[in-house]
């Protein structure tokens, strides 16, 4: 079963802690993710949400793709590469960060991990192998995909440091927010980011994935006082939108795979411009994205929505004014941590400012088999719709 | 004697095609075919007990839904049925394959290159924004630029608003892929010779260029732009055989209260004061009708049926010039049972697919050195399929039909013409291939159609073994196709019209040049056009 060449056997590999998932999916919910088959509920959705943000919630990182970059210019050519300014990222620090393409447009939106002074980890939805390789001409650096080679799972929720801290590892609790170190549980050597994806505290943990169901069981036999357990892919979706983030080829598509060239957008359209550094230098997109600021060209807004009513918005078309088209809902749901009915929204520009006031969406409610039209009013909020302190508290309180 | 509304010469799938479409707007159509079957290059026929081949074209894909729709030709018979994958066996005992799962696909590029497994999807956009432009333009007659006609002008500024429709950097690369080589269009995305090898081919396919030649990406385009039910550039079996879709086009036909008479072709198209009054059989049989539709080649409508003294001599010169470069062969054989490819491990899919044994870019150029002069390819290149894994109606339970479309086969050895020891040296270089990846292949031949061009012309009647019925360069495309000046079906003689592979938008089993003529031809003739409009590409 070695034989590379049988891979058509499994189109859907399996991620290193796939035993462990498989015997606690007891729904047997499956959905692929970058070549891997993904748990998207074990048991029920609801309570996996709520061990999100009540107890602790462990889930399945390993199918991002990662992409190690090394060598003498690895902060160089990172630089040169994304918008945000490498020389900032301390080593044993993780930045949110994206890249473009020369017109400016984004490519993806990823993390950044400095483990050494010329080592880096990035971390992203899509597969960018050709587009790092060009773009380290005349870089000296290293660039190798580790997705396969690295097993990494995201432990979040108010009691996430409760379990490191009966897991032994009280030493995690010194770990400021987008700060990571190595520390070892039960000899399995474990490197632990304080990172996620949910806007709670919370912490990912990265391992050879030899050590990956050691690693999984000992999470469990720490858990199993503080309400830790496994959550698929529809939980998290749920907490991500609380929290406001976004995912390449749901709420913006890569620019490289738009088949119509009109869908790429910029940062400033998809709410990334705070991370551009127009000062650290030359970087891809930056003649684009410079002229496109002072030109006040950008298209299109990307806006967090608090919707009228209990119907999630999902796909919806937005109108300004109730009639004239303005853009569409990339993601959307009813969040039990706030209680409101909330939306990412890809909106045209300036309707998003001048009829903030003004927007509706359209949904379709189909209810026993005959839709129920509805046109609720939306209004623009900050994002992200739900945060909590104990996110960045340090040291992390246990629950 | 009867005179028909319409006389349609040969019975291959455009002639049929447009047969139909007049048929069913109320004319009175006639269509004659040499052959004692019906046809053309989408045939079927047995020629071994038991066994069915597709004799000519192998695959489909290209064939528009529309026509399926607005001829009810699966009502008639026709299934489309998607196949599985493919692969290049490569010369170091090896293998590529492509999936049609997408994740399956980039591991077995990442197999051979990390790079271009993550190079592919790039590529895949890029093809697909060309088969968005392209698409829209195959069920529309081109404009004549040189016309003030308001629908040419229309024309031409739908074309121009689609050109300029689109963004600086598409502009560039649509001007650039529509004139490079596909050899230096892969360049562009791809490091590994046998990913390369492999997706050259559709570029290749039919054309007398090889892949270094400038003009083959546009082929590549050609093969790419069809679909199997929306999936576009997939490619499927017609149940029973190519045959089975001018099969379904014949009921169809009848169903409309159109005529076939096979077992005699057209010796002579009749011209009278410049008008086509009708045609002269081989059997002396003089039919007359109102208009003859030629799905004949170009050069063999006019060098061959039309008394070159009835037409313009420009236009003879343009005709003679016409390039129908015949490149590529075909073994169609039947097997007592599976080839065996130790290559390939047990239970893989691809060789439900396409199979090749070229696995690079410069030996399929080596390939066409040979054609250019004048051999058929020591080394040839092949596109292989084994139809009967997934269609049960053409062979035996456990015997097989394999189809071997092969590249380079010159229309004449050294000038001269083939002869039967050519024709079987040729095969030898194609079953030897096979027998170097599949040991015991041979001892598995039960019988064995072997075409060269001197039979694609003799028997189909594509001049000089042209399966475009003329190369499809952009000199001879859209508006350049066949010529300059008669892109619109029409013709210098008039009521003699074209409708055959030889005009826009070109070959393949597409059927939009019999459609397209026949639009023509009911507007001509105020009729009302009962056909459904291109589908949108959304």
């Amino acid at each position: 079963m070695n034989d590379p060449r049988l891979h058509f056997n499994t189109p859907l590999k399996t991620t290193p802690f796939h035993p462990r998932i498989a015997a606690a999916n007891r729904l047997n919910a499956w959905g692929p993710w970058g070549g891997y088959s993904t748990a998207l509920v074990f048991d029920d959705e609801a309570m996996e949400h709520t061990a999100i943000r009540n107890q602790a919630s462990l889930y399945d990182l390993s199918p991002m793709t990662k992409y190690r970059v090394a060598g003498p210019d690895a902060a160089a050519f990172l630089d040169r590469l994304t918008i945000r300014n490498v020389a900032k990222l301390a080593v044993g620090a993780v930045h949110y960060t994206a890249w473009c393409d020369d017109e400016g447009k984004v490519l993806d939106d990823g993390t950044l991990f400095r483990l050494a002074e010329n080592d880096f980890r990035l971390c992203c939805q899509e597969r960018h192998l050709p587009w790092l390789l060009d773009s380290a001409f005349g870089y000296d650096v290293t660039i190798d995909d580790e997705t396969e080679s690295v097993a990494a799972l995201s432990l979040q929720g108010p009691c996430s440091f409760a379990v490191l801290k009966r897991a032994g590892l009280d030493a995690v609790a010194a770990l400021k927010p987008f700060r990571m170190a190595e520390f070892a549980i039960g000899g399995i050597p474990v490197m632990i980011s304080r990172t996620g994806f949910t806007g709670d505290l919370g912490y990912e943990l990265w391992t050879a994935p030899d050590y990956a169901l050691a690693l999984w069981d000992r999470l469990f036999d720490a858990g199993s006082l503080h309400g830790l357990r496994p959550i698929g892919t529809n939980a998290l979706n749920l907490a991500r939108i609380e929290a406001g983030f976004i995912i390449a080829n749901m709420d913006f598509v890569p620019a490289d795979i738009a088949v119509r060239a009109d869908r790429a957008r910029s940062p400033f359209e998809i709410g990334l411009d705070w991370m551009i550094d127009f000062d650290k230098g030359h970087f891809n997109g930056r003649r684009a994205l410079l002229a496109e600021k002072q030109a006040g060209s950008s298209r299109w807004a990307l806006v967090g929505l608090d919707i009228d009513g209990n119907v999630a918005a999902d796909h919806a078309i937005v109108y300004a004014g109730r009639t004239r088209e303005v853009g569409v809902v990339t993601a959307a749901a009813w969040s039990p941590s706030v209680k409101r009915n909330i939306a990412l929204a890809m909106i045209e520009r300036p309707f998003h400012a001048e009829h903030s006031g003004d927007l509706w969406v359209e949904i379709y409610a189909l209810r026993e088999l005959q839709y129920q039209k509805l046109m609720m009013r939306a209004r623009i909020v900050d994002r992200p719709f739900f945060s909590h302190s104990r996110r960045r508290a340090t040291p992390p309180a246990e629950f | 004697m009867k005179f028909h509304d319409a006389i349609v010469v040969g019975a291959g799938h455009n002639g049929l095609v447009a047969a139909c479409y007049l048929a069913k707007a109320g004319l009175d159509v006639l269509v004659v075919e040499k052959n004692d079957w019906i046809g053309g290059a989408a045939v079927s026929r047995s020629l071994h007990p038991g066994f069915t081949y597709s004799n000519c074209s192998y695959v489909s894909s290209l064939l528009r839904p529309e026509i399926m729709r607005d001829l009810d030709l699966p009502r008639h018979g026709l299934q489309i049925l998607p196949y599985e994958g493919g692969a290049v066996f490569t010369r170091d005992g090896g293998y590529l394959a492509m999936y049609r799962d997408h994740d399956a696909n980039r591991r077995e590029f990442a197999r051979h290159s990390p790079r271009d497994a993550e190079a592919y999807d790039r590529y895949a956009r890029d093809i697909l924004r060309q088969c968005r432009f392209i698409r829209p333009l195959l069920m529309r007659t081109p404009p004549d630029p040189t016309s003030f006609k308001p629908r040419d002008l229309s024309e031409l500024a739908f074309l121009g608003r689609k050109f300029f429709g689109l963004t600086e950097t598409e502009r560039y690369d649509m001007i650039r892929f529509w004139t490079m080589s596909i050899s230096d269009f892969l360049d562009e995305y791809f490091e590994h010779p046998v990913i390369k090898a492999y997706l050259a081919v559709s570029a290749i396919i039919g054309t007398a260029l090889g892949p270094m030649s400038p003009g083959s990406a546009y082929v590549l385009l050609h093969h790419y732009m069809g679909d199997v039910d929306g999936n576009v550039g997939a490619w499927g079996f017609a149940r029973g055989g190519m045959g089975s879709i001018t099969q379904a086009l014949a009921k169809s036909l009848e169903a409309a209260g159109g005529k076939i008479r096979a077992g005699s072709g057209v010796a002579r198209i009749l011209v009278e004061k410049g008008r086509a009054v009708g045609v002269v059989l081989d059997n002396g049989d003089e039919l007359r009708a109102r208009r003859v539709i030629s799905n004949l080649d170009l050069k063999r409508t006019f060098l061959t049926c039309v008394d070159e003294k009835d037409l313009p001599a420009p236009f003879v010169k343009q005709v003679r010039r016409f390039k129908t470069r015949g490149s590529s062969g075909k073994l169609n054989i039947a097997l007592d049972g599976l080839p065996r490819f130790p290559a390939l491990p047990d239970g893989s899919p691809c060789i439900k697919g396409d199979l090749h044994f070229t696995d690079s870019v410069e030996r399929m150029e080596r390939a066409y050195d040979d054609w250019k002069a004048g051999h058929f390819s020591a080394d040839p290149f092949q596109d292989m399929m084994i139809p009967t894994l997934i269609d049960p109606t053409m062979a035996p339970p456990g015997k097989h039909f394999m189809s071997c479309f092969v590249q380079y086969a010159p229309p004449k050895i050294e000038g001269r013409d083939w002869g039967d020891a050519d024709r079987d040296a040729f095969a030898e270089t194609v079953i030897a291939q096979i027998e170097a990846h599949a040991p015991g292949f041979r001892n598995l031949i039960l019988h064995m159609e072997v075409r060269t061009p001197r039979e694609l012309e003799a028997e189909v009647g594509l001049t000089e073994g042209n399966i475009f019925q003329g190369e499809l360069t952009f000199d001879q495309l859209l508006f350049n196709r066949p010529v300059p000046g008669a892109s619109q079906y029409r013709s210098p003689v008039k009521d003699l019209w074209m409708c055959g592979s030889t005009t826009h938008p070109g070959g393949g089993v597409m059927g939009a040049p019999g459609r397209n003529a026949a639009a023509e031809i009911l507007r001509d003739a105020r009729k009302p056009l009962a056909m459904s409009d291109a589908y949108a590409v959304l």
